[in-house]
């Protein structure tokens, strides 16, 4: 993974002492809330309804042990014990002290790691593919790209004050695990007929208010053009998006307002000027980054040894786990595993001291020290050889890692909520409990298959609520919280947005509306359809109709 | 008379900047003194700005295209950019093009709602010239200026990005 020089210590260093200065002169007063409001948000502090929050980037989801274990360090000696993995593959703390910001920021800087844009009104932090490097699909590591990217976007003096908060997502395999449709850039990484390297570039894809499936606006950009290219779509959406009213200040309303032909005629006429610039990327360039990603030294092993056969012959719960929760790496004899952040009576995405501590020694003893963090609020040991996923089997149970759900319906993206956001309108985590209560038997979870459950406090949509196949947004009617469900969403190649089947639910009616729903795809799905395929065959008439019936 | 900071120093200053009055255009110009004038006056009334005995400047508002002013770079001796709240970035690109694409060379100067936690941004974008915040104390200003020791992007006080000087220097 990437590691700091000398530079990119200095450079989070004077930030750390900037923010201990803009943090020291808000609490002396010199600085009025509202100045200080977009200066704390640029560098991830809310204030939340019990205590401030502050959100930790974790650049595209990679973790070294080492910075696990100051992440769980934190936890324990500014804030409460645990800590909770977001859909951008962050970490957030929920009970730091306003005072004590500074110096957690300056013991991140330690372990290469900060807090700087994972708010505001700025380029956000980088997303990818989880299984970046390790998957089977994959044409080509994004991660040195996203690393490119990265260091860009960092305290970059144009784009410090934008409209609004802009999220770029990359992808480089085959199947689309970044997300990038639904965010303000995706970039795919592609190869044209002459097998040269480059990216698909979509823009105005998002989620929120108004959610939208983002539009190319360019089908093969050279990587080297790849930071004149985003500068280029950045200042036209610095100058141009709209700054009058916050819920129209996304750049998709911009590429809808221009239509994408007109805003890619914009970016292409300002980009004209740019390209072949300084900031063009050479080969060398891209050597120096894709340095710090070359494969680890793995063993070379066959595939399904023999004490690996055996145990999942003799233990059906762990063969169900190997199934669920593991993928398949391109090396042989190895693994990725999912450590699933979702078992029932925790809030999904939570992580306690002891538990990031257990994940960091698992990475040491049975990896190359490394963790990724999945947008779907889990975490990941790429490379485990099949023959120790037995033993890390029975050390996950202990930490209650090793719920055998992912992807599956009990496998909840779903944001912090009323619990603790300011800005939500619905708590979102007891509904998630209660939803994981009523469907327990994994049996039956197996049997309905992959169905993705997404649900968020607000319309904010951090619980990506839009592309769940059943999607639950909390709304507010007359000061109640009230739940609307979607049907029909998806992430990934087939992104699609899910549907609002009806009026909305009181809390207590969650489960038994879920189980109406899981009853009518039960009864009629096909051989081997897939729970979001018989919603796109079906559509959701029978659904609602199920859902809505009078009871008799 | 005001202290502004200019070229990493802090100077006083003379130049005073007129309004757009709702009628588009500028009211008591004074004759003598010298005075930033919006765009729009500046384009309207070409000969009225180059008779006076006073210098004059043209400011730029957020919204403001300056393209319009590419003709008329060479005879300002100071180009402003108005900042009406510090979180409006849009400044931040017109001062880049001002320099980057249009290779104006003198004064730049931002304006409005400025303060010491913008200028080391406004600074790599191009401007040399600062109106703080009367809120805000121009001494700990300009020792923000120098609060940043290294950037990673091609900027205009640094073109060569830190990725190509990185891989240079090796």
């Amino acid at each position: 993974m990437y590691r700091y020089d000398a530079i990119d210590h200095r450079i989070v260093r004077e930030r750390v002492e900037e923010f201990r200065d803009q943090t020291r002169r808000f609490l002396a007063g010199e600085l009025s809330e509202d100045e200080f409001r977009p200066l704390r948000l640029m560098n991830g502090l809310y204030i939340q309804r019990l205590a401030p929050m502050l959100r930790v980037a974790i650049p595209y989801g990679h973790l070294s042990s080492t910075q696990l274990r100051k992440l769980a360090d934190i936890a324990r000696r500014y804030d409460k014990g645990y800590g909770h993995f977001t859909t951008r593959q962050n970490l957030q703390y929920n009970w730091p002290t306003l005072e004590s910001v500074p110096d957690i920021l300056a013991e991140l800087a330690e372990v290469e790691m900060h807090a700087i844009q994972t708010s505001g009104n700025c380029v956000r932090n980088t997303t990818t593919d989880a299984f970046a490097g390790v998957a089977a699909d994959e044409l080509i590591d994004p991660r040195p790209y996203c690393e490119i990217i990265r260091q860009w976007s960092t305290l970059h003096p144009e784009f410090a004050y934008l409209p609004r908060k802009f999220k770029i997502a990359v992808s480089g395999a085959v199947e689309d695990r970044a997300a990038t449709l639904v965010h303000d850039i995706g970039l795919h990484v592609v190869k044209n007929a002459a097998g040269e390297v480059g990216f698909k570039v979509i823009v105005g894809g998002g989620l929120g208010r108004t959610p939208i499936i983002g539009e190319v606006v360019r089908e093969f950009l050279p990587t080297e053009h790849l930071l004149t290219y985003l500068d280029a779509i950045l200042r036209v959406y610095n100058r141009f998006g709209r700054r009058d009213n916050k819920y129209k200040a996304r750049i998709k309303i911009l590429v809808k307002a221009l239509t994408v032909e007109g805003f890619a005629a914009k970016v292409e006429e300002e980009w004209s000027h740019l390209k072949d610039g300084p900031a063009t990327i050479r080969p060398e360039d891209v050597a120096h980054y894709a340095s710090f990603f070359t494969a680890p030294a793995y063993e070379s092993l066959s595939g399904s040894p023999a004490e690996f056969a055996a145990k999942l012959a003799e233990q059906p719960a762990f063969a169900r786990w190997v199934e669920r929760n593991t993928r398949a790496h391109r090396q042989s004899g190895y693994r990725s595993v999912v450590l699933s952040l979702k078992k029932t009576g925790v809030p999904p995405g939570d992580a306690s001291d002891a538990q990031m501590d257990a994940v960091a020694d698992w990475a040491d003893r049975f990896g190359f020290g490394e963790i990724r963090v999945a947008h779907e609020q889990n975490l990941i040991l790429p490379d485990v050889k099949e023959r120790d996923l037995f033993v890390l089997w029975e050390l996950a149970k202990q930490q209650g890692f090793a719920t055998p759900n992912v992807g599956l319906l009990t496998d909840i993206i779903c944001c912090p909520g009323g619990d603790f956001c300011s800005l939500a309108n619905a708590k979102s985590i007891p509904v998630a409990e209660a939803i994981q209560q009523r469907f327990d038997d994994f049996d039956y979870l197996n049997d309905l298959g992959e169905i993705d459950l997404n649900m968020s406090g607000c319309m904010n949509a951090c619980g990506h609520h839009h592309v769940g196949h059943i999607g639950i947004l909390g709304v507010d009617k007359n000061g109640e919280e009230w739940y609307q469900i979607t049907l029909g969403g998806s992430q990934g190649n087939q992104t699609s947005l899910g549907k609002v089947i009806g009026p909305s639910f009181a809390r207590a009616q969650m489960p038994d509306v879920i189980e109406k729903i899981l009853s009518v795809y039960v009864e009629q799905r096909q051989q081997g359809e897939r729970f979001i395929e018989a919603v796109r065959r079906l559509g959701i008439t029978p659904f609602k109709e199920r859902v809505y019936a009078k009871d008799h | 008379m005001q202290k502004i900071i200019k070229d990493g120093a802090i100077v006083t200053d003379d130049w005073v900047r007129l309004p757009l009055a709702e009628d588009g255009t500028v009211a008591n110009v004074p004759q003598d003194s010298d005075v930033i004038v919006p765009l729009a006056a500046w384009l309207a009334e070409p000969q009225r700005w180059q008779s006076r005995v006073g210098r004059t400047a043209v400011w730029l508002a957020p919204d403001d295209d300056p393209a319009k002013l590419a003709a008329s770079l060479d005879r300002l001796p100071l180009v402003a950019v108005d900042f009406p709240a510090f979180a409006d970035g849009r400044g931040y690109s017109i001062g880049r093009l001002l320099r980057e694409r249009y290779n104006y060379a003198g004064e730049l100067r931002a304006l409005g709602d400025v303060g010491q936690d913008q200028l080391h941004y406004l600074w790599q974008v191009g401007f040399n010239a600062f109106e703080i915040k009367p809120s805000q104390n121009i001494e700990l200003a300009l020792q923000a200026l120098a609060r940043f020791s290294e950037r990673y992007q091609a900027t205009f006080r640094e073109p060569e990005p830190l990725f190509r000087r990185r891989v240079t220097g090796e």
